[in-house]
């Protein structure tokens, strides 16, 4: 049995991969743990071979599942590499049903899932405006479930490429100044824990856009499941929102009719009451 | 008026409108501009009210003054509503301050009609063109547009916006004169013909390489469900016919849910919510799954099964096709297998080429056995020709009534 250390992330893991493959080490006898673990991690030797070629769906699988926080991602990861490269399966990434391919396939999609939710679910705060160049600097607090700052940062570097940004998070924290994204390591505890003078209209948009004639509690809950709600300026209203829906719902249909009234002297009415008249004719 | 009352009345006069759309917009972004925003691929929802609905853009009324008496829209002129009227600069520094921290994908706005639908059109192009051009603002815009409008101002309208639309509502002109006096499909679906058109020319101009085109890139509608005695048929026929000669989007159903200040005109009782998602179901089957809307439904059953999705509905009432063989049926009739969703399909292509599929393969697919084992044949499974013919095939899907509700979106595969 081997023991190797897979690192931080793909391109440390991806080091060590290349150099087991290159001394032929099945993925039985390899145990991924990390340094300071119950045994000593061997050296990875820098591969001597060529470079070996892997498909390239492999490399996008691959560079996906390891922002998974599962500690067997690596393994797993090791096992579907070695049966493509060394066990001749050139065809596993295409079958989706594979056990090996059907958890990568899985781990994936909760890492792109949890990008998607922190492209949404990060809230800015303001933290100050540069009195000469009028340039703002926001903040925010994000707890995600999986490795996925370095992922995620590119949309906002995008998106609000002209203001400076910081998003803090447990695992890993992100800064954008215009020019850079850099990188730093996580933080334990919320830095900005002030709320943004906006969020108190941002709350009254929530309240007033909300139906509560047609209440759906599970369908918001599955897009907006409950981890996320204490970062959420927003969230603290929905027990509120839904307690209060059928009482609401009750009054609306008690109201008394409104009769039809007739149509009033306007010019422009008059106008498209010709105009229907002659389509119609 | 506090702006906050102000966003309070005039968020709440805009949430009938269902439509939450910020995907399909021309890539961009903020890198080299002065503004922020970007747009493209799928768009994200910022959040969720417990209604299911998604917050995507920020969804106003520029104001709910409005002239016309659409009976089931509480801003109509006959109603007691509280009024209230942003002005350009106060909708274009909320777009701003909720895009900056990250709330919204960008705008929708829309409008009470006040004094003309020109006057009015006029108003709501302001507030784009001053986000477009004041503050180089490159999220995403969705205007809704105004039939009577002149061309050109709705065509204005499209080269700031990346979405416009019109509203339906009803599906007919009888409908229409009765609840909605003002409205004119004639006149909605020549404006729909011309913004097609227009959609078109951007579009050839965008593949012919003008990369500086600014222009929507489609146009969507809204139907009322349940405001009126339409069937499900009608509104697919409908649906069927906007999709292909108006190039839309996207139909949106809004079953009719009770307001505040009911019309003495309109149904008192709402309809249920799930004949709304049953419609969106059957919507899907027609544009990703090849069904005509006659095989989903027909002039004697014109109104869709309430408790069945309507692809197992159909299989239900075309046994004779089934069982098919998962290892050799065409990608066209593996769509229609009820459980087997359209990305499900592709994975099976691809997986049929090098393996021969058994039932552990799908579960690892994650799909619904008991749902699929009827209408599939695997390596080690074949349905017995007695559990299609029975029927108590119906009964094993139907689902106790107490459930219905608690369907969700995701349910249809």
């Amino acid at each position: 049995m081997k023991c190797v250390d897979p690192g931080e992330n793909f391109a440390s893991w991806r080091a060590a991969a290349r150099s087991l493959l290159d001394e032929n080490v099945p993925p039985h006898e390899v145990l991924w743990e990390k340094a300071g673990g119950l045994f000593p991690a061997a050296r990875v030797e820098p591969p001597a071979s060529p470079r070996l070629k892997v498909p390239a769906a492999f490399v996008g699988l691959a560079e996906s599942a390891a922002c998974h926080r599962d500690p067997s991602r690596w393994a797993l990861l090791y096992q579907i590499l070695w049966r493509v490269v060394r066990g001749g399966e050139r065809h596993l990434l295409s079958i989706a049903s594979d056990p090996d391919m059907a958890k990568a396939r899985a781990l994936e999609e909760n890492v792109h899932r949890e990008i998607h939710k922190m492209h949404a679910f990060v809230r800015f705060k303001l933290i100050d405006t540069d009195e000469v160049s009028g340039r703002e600097r926001y903040a925010a607090w994000f707890e995600p479930e999986h490795f996925i700052v370095e992922a995620g940062a590119p949309f906002f570097k995008k998106r609000f490429a002209n203001m400076d940004w910081s998003i803090f998070t447990p695992k890993g924290c992100v800064h954008w100044n215009g020019k850079l994204l850099t990188f730093t390591r996580g933080i334990p505890e919320n830095p900005v824990e002030d709320p943004d003078a906006l969020e108190a209209a941002w709350r009254v948009y929530y309240r007033s856009i909300f139906n509560p004639a047609r209440l759906k509690v599970k369908m918001m809950q599955t897009e907006m499941p409950k981890r996320y709600w204490k970062n959420l300026p927003e969230a603290d209203l929905i027990e509120e929102l839904i307690g209060e829906s059928k009482h609401r719902v009750t009054r609306m249909l008690a109201e008394e009719l409104r009769p039809v009234k007739p149509r009033p002297k306007n010019a422009y009415l008059d106008k498209l009451q010709q105009l229907s008249a002659e389509e119609s004719s | 008026m506090e702006l906050d009352s102000k966003l309070a009345i005039l968020a709440d006069a805009a949430k009938y409108d269902a439509s939450c759309a910020s995907s399909g917009a021309v890539r961009g972004n903020s890198l080299g501009g002065k503004g922020v925003g970007s747009t493209g691929g799928a768009g994200i929802c910022h959040s969720y009210t417990p209604d299911g609905r998604c917050i995507s853009l920020l969804k106003v009324l520029l104001t709910n003054l409005c002239i016309y008496d659409c009976h089931y829209c509480i801003n109509r002129r006959s109603s007691n509503v509280r009024r209230a009227a942003f002005s350009a600069g106060e909708v274009v520094k909320l777009t701003l301050d909720f895009y900056k921290r990250n709330y919204i994908e960008g705008l929708f706005l829309s409008s009470g009609i006040t004094r003309n639908a020109d006057y009015t059109m006029e108003q709501v192009i302001a507030v784009a063109r001053t986000l477009r051009e004041v503050h180089d603002f490159r999220g995403y815009i969705h205007l809704k547009t105004i039939p009577e409008a002149s061309p050109e101002l709705i065509e204005t309208a499209a080269r700031y916006a990346d979405r416009i639309s019109i509203n339906l509502e009803l599906p007919t002109q009888k409908s229409l004169d009765v609840l909605a006096p003002e409205k004119s499909i004639v006149r909605t679906r020549h404006a729909m013909g011309r913004i097609r058109n227009k959609l078109d020319e951007a579009h050839e101009r965008r593949k012919g390489g003008d990369r500086k085109i600014r222009h929507a890139t489609g146009q969507s509608t809204q139907v009322i469900v349940g405001a009126d005695s339409s069937t499900d048929a009608d509104f697919l026929a409908q649906s069927d016919d906007l999709y292909g000669n108006y190039k839309m989007r996207r139909v949106y159903y809004s079953a009719f849910s009770p307001i505040p200040e009911p019309s003495s005109i309109l149904p008192t009782k709402a309809p249920p919510l799930v004949r709304e998602h049953r419609l969106y179901q059957a919507d899907w089957l027609m544009r990703f799954y090849g069904f005509k809307t006659t095989e989903i439904l027909s002039p004697e059953t014109p109104n869709l099964d309430l408790e069945l999705d309507p692809k197992l509905a159909w299989a239900l009432r075309n046994r004779q096709d089934f069982p098919v063989d998962i290892q050799s049926a065409s990608r066209e009739i593996l769509l229609r297998v009820p459980g087997l969703g359209v990305r499900n399909v592709e994975r099976i292509l691809n997986i049929r080429r090098f393996t021969r599929i058994r039932l552990a393969d799908l579960i690892r697919l994650r799909v619904s056995l008991p749902k699929v084992q009827p209408f599939l044949k695997t390596e080690d499974h074949n349905p017995s020709a007695y559990l299609l013919d029975s029927d108590a095939l119906r009964a094993r899907f139907v689902p106790k009534p107490q459930q219905l509700e608690l369907f969700s979106a995701d349910e249809m595969r």
